[in-house]
C-alpha cells in the first residue's frame, strides 16, 4: 500500500491542534469560559500536546516514506498468489 | 449545548480527512483482493488499532461509561476476563490457521475445515447480524445526537424543523461511512478505525484528567464511591456480595472463556483486520499489539462513568448577596432529571407525567447511558468539547464501518460467489462488493427506522445474536484443535448450541424482571441474581452443548482424510520455522508479557 497513514494522521491531529492552540491563545484569560474546566485552559495546553503528536506522526511518515523510496521494492512474499486479472 | 465556530471546525475537518483517505485509497483499488483484504499488505501496528477500535463502537464508549457508573470497577473484567486472554489465544493459536489457510474470510475457513453447510449457516447468520448491528449502532447515534441537542443551533440557523435532526444523522452518517468504504474498502475502513483510536484517546483523556483533579485524585474517587464500586474482585465469591451479581464461575467461565473467546476468537468484524496484515509474523501480532492499550482502556472508558457518579449532585441553590445597599437572590435552577440523579448521572424521566420514573424500591431509576456524555458537557469549555464530539461521532461511524465492510465481504464470498453466481470475473465480484456495501447501508437504515417504531426491536435483537453466537467458540476450538471433528458434527453442534441458550432463556429469569423478552417465557424454573448472570450462565450452557453433541455427532459419521486437513488443524500442520527471531521478539513472549502486565493490573486494582 503506497498512502502511509502516519501522514494524513499527523496532518489530522496537526490542525486540530493548531485550531486548539490558536483558540486557546486568542481565550487565554476568559474565566468564564474556563470556569468549568476548573480554570485551565483546556484548549491551550491539549492543543499543544496534539499539534506534537501530531507533527511527530507527520515526520515519522515522511521519513518513512523517503526511506521506501530509496530501498528497491520488497520482493513478493513467497507462495503469494494474487487473485484476479 | 452551546456549540461554537471551532466545535464546527474540528468536526469538519474529521469528515474532510475521512473522506480525503477514501479518495486517496480509491486508486489502488484494483482487484477485489484490494477491495475486500485491503490487499493483504497492511503493517502490524495500523491492524492491531483497528482490531481494537473495530470493536470501540460508541455504544462500547457510552455503554462501558454506564457500567462504570452502575457497577464500578467491576466493569473492568470486560476487558481483564472477557478480552485479553482471549485476543492473545487468537493471536498465538488460532490466527495460523485463519492466515495460513488463506481463506478469505471466517465462513470460509469453516468451510476449508468442515463442509458447505456449516459455512452457509454461520455466512448467513452473520451477514443478518452485521447489518442489524450497523443499524442499532445508526439508531444509538441519532438518539444521542438529539439527546445532546448538537445540531439543534445549526437546524435553528438554518431554519429547519427539529424534527428532522434524526433523520438529518442517520442521512450523514450513512452518507459518509458508504461514500469511503465505497471508494477504498476494508482499507479505508482499517485507516478510519485508527483515526478513530487516537481521536477517543484524544478526547477521553483530558476528561478523565479533569474529572480525576476536579475529585480530588484516586483518594478523593475513593472517598467519594461506595466501597465495593473501586475494587474489581472483592466479593466476586458469591453474587450477594459484589454489584454485578454474578460470582467468580459464571464470570471465569461464562465472560472469560465462552462470551470472550466466542467474540474476539471467531467474530470476522474483528478478524478481518488482523487477517488484512502482510505476513503470517504480522498478522499473529495483531491481537498481541490490539490486547496492550485494550488493557489501559477501563482508564479512559470506564472511569468517567465511576466519576460521574462520584461528583456531588448539582442542587437547585439560592444565594443571597448584598450589593450598594440591595439585597439580590441568585437562583440556580436545576431541573428535576438532574436534581433527582446521582452525581452527573440524571434521573430518567417519565415522558408522559414528567415526574422522575422510580424503581420498585422507590429510588429514582437512573440514565446510567448519559453519563459519559454528561462528563463531556460538564467538563469540556468550546473548542475541545468539539474534540470531544468528534471522537464519539468517529467511534459510532467507525463501528457501523466495520460492520459494513465484514457484510460486504462474507456476502461477496461467501453467499454471492458461492451460491448466487459461481466463475464470474474478479472486476463482476469487486463491482459486487461495492454495491453490496449500498445494500449494507440502505438495510441498516431500515433498521434504524424500525427501531423507533418498534420499542422492544434492539433488545430482542441482540437477543437473538446471543443465542447465535454463544455456542460458535465450540465448533472453532474443535475445528482448529480436534483432527476428527466432522462437518455434519459442527452443523449439528451449532444447531443444538442455539437451541439450548434459547431454551436457558425461556426457563430462567432474573430476579427483578417479568417474563417475556428478559427470559422465562417458556416457564420459570430458576431465578438468576441478575441478567448479566442470567447471560453467562446460558452461554456456559450453549458452549457445553454444542461441545457435547459436535464430539457425539463426529465419532458417529466419516473422518475426512488427514491430507486434505494440513494447514487447518493444529496436529497436522507443521510449525513454521522461526530462526531468523530471536526468542523475546517472537510473539509468544510478548504474549507472555502482556499476560503479565494484565495480572499485575488485576492484582493492583483487586
Amino acid at each position: 500500500m503506497n498512502l502511509d497513514l502516519r501522514i494524513p494522521l499527523g496532518l489530522m491531529f496537526s490542525l486540530t491542534g493548531l485550531i486548539l492552540t490558536v483558540f486557546g491563545l486568542k481565550t487565554n484569560g476568559n474565566e468564564a469560559l474556563y470556569a468549568q474546566s476548573l480554570g485551565i485552559n483546556a484548549n491551550l495546553w491539549w492543543g499543544l500536546v496534539l499539534l506534537a503528536f501530531g507533527l511527530t506522526m507527520f515526520l515519522m511518515g515522511r521519513r518513512g516514506q523517503k526511506l521506501a523510496a530509496k530501498e528497491p521494492p520488497a520482493p513478493s512474499v513467497e507462495g503469494e498468489v494474487r487473485r484476479g486479472h | 449545548m452551546k456549540l461554537t465556530f471551532v466545535d464546527w471546525l474540528i468536526m469538519l475537518l474529521y469528515f474532510v480527512f475521512v473522506l480525503g483517505i477514501g479518495f486517496a485509497l480509491k486508486r489502488y483499488m484494483k482487484t477485489s483482493k484490494d477491495f475486500f483484504q485491503a490487499g493483504r499488505a497492511l503493517p502490524a501496528w495500523i491492524c492491531g488499532l483497528a482490531f481494537i477500535s473495530a470493536n470501540l463502537g460508541a455504544q462500547e464508549v457510552i455503554g462501558m461509561g454506564a457500567s462504570g457508573a452502575k457497577y464500578g470497577l467491576e466493569t473492568a473484567h470486560f476487558y481483564g476476563i472477557g478480552a485479553i486472554p482471549a485476543m492473545l489465544f487468537v493471536g498465538i493459536f488460532m490466527m495460523p490457521f485463519y492466515y495460513g489457510s488463506k481463506a478469505r474470510s471466517v465462513p470460509e475457513f469453516l468451510r476449508m475445515r468442515f463442509d458447505e453447510k456449516t459455512r452457509a449457516l454461520n455466512a448467513c447468520s452473520f451477514a443478518v447480524m452485521t447489518v442489524f448491528s450497523s443499524g442499532i449502532s445508526m439508531y444509538a447515534m441519532a438518539r444521542l445526537i438529539q439527546a445532546l441537542h448538537v445540531f439543534d443551533g445549526l437546524f435553528h440557523a438554518l431554519g429547519w424543523a427539529p424534527e428532522g435532526i434524526f433523520t438529518f444523522s442517520i442521512v450523514l452518517s450513512a452518507v459518509i461511512v458508504l461514500l469511503y468504504i465505497f471508494l477504498g474498502g476494508l482499507t479505508s475502513a482499517i485507516y478510519n478505525e485508527v483515526l478513530q483510536f487516537f481521536l477517543i484517546i484524544a478526547g477521553f483523556l483530558p476528561l478523565v484528567l479533569l474529572g480525576l483533579k476536579n475529585i480530588g485524585g484516586w483518594a478523593g474517587l475513593r472517598a467519594s464511591v461506595p466501597v465495593a464500586y473501586m475494587h474489581e474482585w472483592k466479593g466476586v465469591m458469591h453474587s450477594s456480595t459484589n454489584p454485578m451479581g454474578i460470582e467468580i464461575i459464571g464470570i471465569g467461565m461464562g465472560l472469560g472463556f465462552v462470551l470472550g473467546s466466542g467474540y474476539w476468537c471467531t467474530d470476522f468484524l474483528v478478524i478481518q483486520t488482523a487477517m488484512a496484515s502482510k505476513d503470517m509474523e504480522s498478522a499473529r501480532r495483531v491481537p498481541l499489539i490490539a490486547a496492550i492499550p485494550k488493557m489501559f482502556f477501563p482508564f479512559l472508558v470506564i472511569l468517567p462513568g465511576l466519576l460521574a457518579i462520584g461528583l456531588p449532585t448539582p442542587r437547585t441553590t439560592t444565594t443571597v448577596r448584598t450589593e450598594n445597599g440591595v439585597i439580590y437572590h441568585d437562583t440556580t435552577v436545576v431541573s428535576k432529571q438532574v436534581e433527582q440523579g446521582r452525581g452527573l448521572v440524571p434521573a430518567k424521566i417519565n415522558p408522559v407525567t414528567g415526574q422522575p420514573m422510580l424503581t420498585a424500591s422507590g429510588q429514582p431509576l437512573l440514565d446510567y447511558d448519559m453519563a459519559t456524555p454528561n462528563m463531556l458537557l460538564h467538563f469540556f469549555p468550546t473548542g475541545i468539547l468539539g474534540l470531544g464530539l468528534t471522537a464519539l461521532l468517529a467511534s459510532f461511524m467507525s463501528g457501523m464501518a466495520g460492520n459494513v465492510t465484514a457484510f460486504n465481504t462474507v456476502f461477496t464470498y461467501d453467499l454471492y460467489q458461492s451460491y448466487i453466481h459461481k466463475g464470474g470475473s474478479d472486476r463482476h465480484y469487486l463491482a459486487v462488493g461495492r454495491w453490496a456495501t449500498v445494500g449494507g447501508i440502505l438495510l441498516s437504515i431500515a433498521t434504524a427506522y424500525a427501531a423507533i417504531n418498534f420499542n422492544n426491536i434492539m433488545d430482542t435483537l441482540q437477543l437473538v445474536f446471543s443465542f447465535v453466537n454463544a455456542p460458535l467458540f465450540a465448533t472453532f476450538l474443535l475445528g482448529m484443535f480436534w483432527k476428527r471433528a466432522t462437518g455434519h458434527g459442527a452443523f449439528a453442534g451449532l444447531i443444538a448450541g442455539t437451541a439450548a441458550a434459547m431454551l436457558h432463556h425461556g426457563l430462567t429469569l432474573p430476579i427483578d424482571a417479568r417474563p417475556g423478552v428478559h427470559g422465562g417465557w417458556i416457564a420459570v424454573l430458576h431465578h438468576y441474581p441478575s441478567d448479566m448472570a442470567q447471560n453467562f450462565w446460558g452461554a456456559i450452557f450453549a458452549f457445553s452443548t454444542n461441545f457435547v453433541v459436535t464430539v457425539v455427532v463426529s465419532l458417529l459419521t466419516k473422518p475426512r482424510a488427514e491430507s486434505e486437513l494440513v494447514g487447518l488443524v493444529h496436529s497436522l500442520t507443521p510449525k513454521p520455522p522461526r530462526a531468523h527471531l530471536q526468542w523475546w521478539r517472537s510473539p509468544e513472549a510478548l504474549a507472555v508479557a502482556i499476560l503479565l502486565v494484565a495480572i499485575g493490573l488485576n492484582i493492583f486494582f483487586a
